[in-house]
């Protein structure tokens, strides 16, 4: 047990995650002029031929996490880039099939945005509720596809909550509708299963610097069995089977299938570890009063530990924690103070969306961490409470809802 | 500053530095610490965060500073495909559709994207070239006068090398109301580029042509044109490109320009001498030998030439077979026979076309390697042609 913990303490797993070693090692190989530093793309010479075979080499690591055929992954540079790809694609393919979608009000930016972008082409989008505990109701999602439905959306983990879809469920409700289905999976892979052979999923995106791979890549799922075609967003020299246009690099693909080759091989491991902590972390805190869990532990990866300590202010408790590094609200939108939207989905006041953290731990966090973090964040909220007139009507009995503020 | 070659196997030459350069050690060990200890999104708040953030910002500064630019005129993309992408398809969003004008020698990630807009209902004007490359003037003025949207024009090509003047033309086009994209990508870092000068409003960059690290380019843009995100989602660059920022590569970009800025002179120079040296020996020793675009001004690296009745895929094959790693044409358009469009667009006869092999030099290529080359393709063609010489071995 080492005592020199890195400070800040680490638990922002969910807004990237440090690039395994045996990642780097890899991915060294290919940046270096000793090493493989062709284009892929080049036919004439072994520096773009074993460029090349090191691309399929990881493009099989990365189909064989989720069983499907290497021919069905397209690489992109993240899952950003793949969500606009899936949703815009798709839509601009088939429009004059219909033009009706069905997403969620929790799902990242990255298809949320896609969505209002093809709004404002003239698609209709219909943004499904979530439960309060974040997952969709199924029989709600069913009741919304329509005969010019074309896409469904839903993201199978969730950044913020770390709650799981039944996205298995779903595909058995659009595939006999002629519906496509697009999974953003870039906070499950390597975290929960995914089995493609079975899941009738018929588009999903990755990332690889989620999964201690790099930032800058990922990759996008299409089937190929029911066969699902799209418009490509990035035109040029037809790389990808002309679904994605632009120099392969070697390196980050590398990266990307290295990681999700360990994935794969250390799942349950990792998924034990990471349990074992998240439970450590919760019951050090459960005690306290007015604490809600934002999710569902029992539906959700143990990654991600979302909290509400009701009367202490998000934005202060943070400052407060300045030695943990966590969010409130995902990275994406923490540059505005809005409360995140997520939460709000959920049907949360705006003061409980306000005052919550969310811990995402991984791979390489330790017991030691989960300890520190647990003390620093019960010192935390007794302080900040402490300061917190709410807190003092609170203890006193006093029914906040009822209260009649006067403006001075 | 000039390592002796040490790509690869030491026997083997490198001579296709248009398709892609290796990464520069000292790129290598700026780029390192954000794939290690450094890995913050640097959107988060924390401290982590805020020094990936801090590292973007130094690199956009550098790449900001390769071109003349302020940096917050930097949109960092995936690479140089998506910048020429977001140029033309964001432009092209902000406006119902009407023309848009392009040299016929434009890099596939120019003339895609406006294939692709054409069947979205806008029009395409095309400018020609002359024998020697040089664009049209006729062909211009009928273009301009039909008042295009845009006109994509680059800044030297990556087959022929060819330099293109884009200033005059640049503010003829903005006379005539048009947005000007300059693909710079296989110009930066041969020759010196600015923004200004340039007259582009877009000039799209690539990190992986300048001994940086391949997934990350560039869109220089002037801020009052409006234009369209294509990748939306959590507002990154400005609300211009979204998703999280590949803070390594970023950073290994900055580091390949700053260094491209600094070492530019010196380069040229170097890569100029041996690319004459290079073109004297073909012209003694290669009877026949046609070198293209040889009387417009070129890159000083790129050296695109044909030996007639030689097939150039077999010439290929038979030079890496001997350690030679050179191309015809681009990169991009290989795993076709098609003859280059651009020495189509020239008029050059397709015999001739498919015979073309184009090497381009490297700021770390020697003059022995350039020698080992012009031997080897001696010997093969010699070989080719029937006259029995010994196919060359490139000993280590």
């Amino acid at each position: 047990m080492s005592t020199n913990i890195q400070r800040p303490i680490y638990m922002d797993y969910a807004a990237t995650t440090p690039v395994d070693p045996r990642v780097a090692e890899k991915m060294v190989q290919y940046l270096t002029p000793d090493g493989e530093f062709g284009n892929p793309a080049s036919r004439s010479h072994p520096y773009g031929w074993n460029a090349e075979a090191a691309v399929e080499d990881a493009r099989k690591q990365i189909a064989d996490l989720i069983n499907a055929n290497p021919k069905e992954i397209v690489f992109t540079s993240g899952a950003t880039e793949s969500d606009n790809l899936a949703i815009k694609g798709v839509a601009h393919f088939y429009a004059k099939k219909g033009k009706h979608i069905v997403t969620s009000k929790t799902e990242h930016k990255a298809v949320l945005d896609s969505c209002r972008q093809l709004e404002r082409e003239g698609f209709e989008v219909t943004y499904l509720d979530p439960e309060p505990n974040g997952l969709i109701d199924l029989a709600k999602l069913e009741a919304a596809l329509r005969e010019d439905t074309i896409l469904v959306s839903i993201m199978h983990v969730n950044n913020e909550l770390g709650v799981i879809q039944d996205i298995a469920a779903i595909g058995e409700l659009t595939r006999p509708r002629g519906i496509l289905f697009h999974v953003d999976a870039a906070q499950s892979a390597g975290k929960t299963e995914i089995d493609l052979s079975t899941m009738k999923v018929d588009l999903m995106s990755f990332s690889a610097h989620k999964i201690y791979g790099p930032k800058g890549i990922g990759a996008l799922f299409v089937r190929r069995k029911p066969r699902v075609r799209l418009e490509a967003q990035m035109h040029g020299g037809g790389h990808e089977r002309g679904m994605r246009s632009g120099t392969l690099a070697t390196h980050q693909i590398v990266g990307m299938g290295e990681a999700f080759r360990i994935a794969r091989a250390e799942l349950e491991k990792d998924r034990a570890h990471i349990t074992r902590l998240r439970d450590r972390l919760y019951d050090g805190v459960k005690d306290l009063e007015e604490v809600y869990i934002n999710g569902d532990m029992a539906q959700g990866v143990p990654n991600v530990l979302n909290i509400s300590f009701n009367f202490v202010e998000g934005e202060s408790l943070i400052m407060s924690l300045k030695d943990i590094a966590v969010s409130s609200g995902s990275a994406c939108t923490s540059a505005s103070l809005e409360p995140s939207y997520v939460l709000r989905a959920l049907g949360r006041n705006d003061e409980l969306a306000h005052s919550s953290i969310r811990f995402s731990i991984g791979r390489f966090t330790t017991e030691e961490e989960i300890d520190h973090a647990i003390s620093h964040v019960r010192k935390a909220i007794a302080k900040l409470r402490e300061l917190s007139p709410l807190w003092d009507m609170y203890k006193e009995g006093i029914d906040l809802s009822q209260v009649k503020w006067a403006a001075h | 500053m000039f390592d002796s070659a040490t790509h690869g196997d030491p026997g083997v030459v490198y001579l296709d530095n248009n398709a892609t350069t290796a990464l520069d050690q000292r790129v290598l060990a700026a780029m390192l610490p954000y794939l290690q200890a450094q890995y913050g999104n640097p959107s988060s708040g924390h401290r982590l965060g805020r020094q990936a953030r801090a590292a973007v910002d130094r690199a956009r500064q550098q790449v900001a500073a390769l071109v003349g630019v302020h940096p917050s005129q930097v949109v960092f993309t995936s690479g140089g495909t998506e910048a020429n992408n977001l140029a033309l398809k964001g432009v092209a969003q902000r406006h119902s559709p009407g023309l848009m004008a392009s040299s016929v020698v434009e890099h596939s990630s120019v003339l895609a994207p406006l294939a692709a807009l054409q069947g979205a209902g806008w029009e395409l004007a095309r400018l020609s070239v002359d024998a020697d490359g040089r664009l049209l003037e006729e062909s211009l003025q009928a273009a301009l006068a039909r008042k295009p949207v845009l006109l994509a024009l680059m800044a030297a090509n990556n087959e022929t090398g060819i330099v293109y003047n884009t200033g005059p033309v640049a503010q003829q086009a903005r006379d005539a109301g048009a947005v000007v994209l300059v693909d710079a990508v296989q110009a930066a870092g041969k020759l010196p580029l600015d923004f200004a000068t340039s007259g582009a409003h877009l000039m799209s960059l690539s990190a992986h042509k300048i001994y940086g690290p391949k997934g990350i380019g560039a869109l220089v843009v002037d801020k009052a044109v409006d234009m369209a995100p294509l990748v939306h989602g959590g507002g990154h660059e400005k609300g211009r490109r979204a998703g999280t920022e590949n803070v390594a590569a970023i950073v290994g970009f900055g580091r390949a320009a700053e260094l491209a800025a600094a070492e530019l002179e010196a380069r040229r120079r170097r890569v100029g001498e041996l690319r004459e040296h290079l073109e004297s020996r073909l012209v003694a020793e290669l009877p026949g030998v046609a070198i293209f675009g040889q009387r417009a001004e070129r890159l000083p690296n790129t050296s695109f030439f044909a030996l007639p009745g030689l097939d150039g895929e077999t010439l290929l094959m038979t030079l890496d077979q001997s350690g030679i790693a050179v191309s015809s044409g681009s990169a991009c358009g290989t795993g076709d026979v098609e003859p280059s469009h651009v020495l189509m667009a020239m008029g050059v006869e397709p015999g001739l076309a498919r015979s073309a092999i184009r090497a381009s030099l490297g700021k770390d290529t020697t003059r022995d390697e350039v020698d080992r080359f012009v031997d080897c393709l001696k010997a093969q063609a010699q070989a080719l042609q029937g006259l029995g010489a010994m196919a060359c071995a490139v000993s280590g």
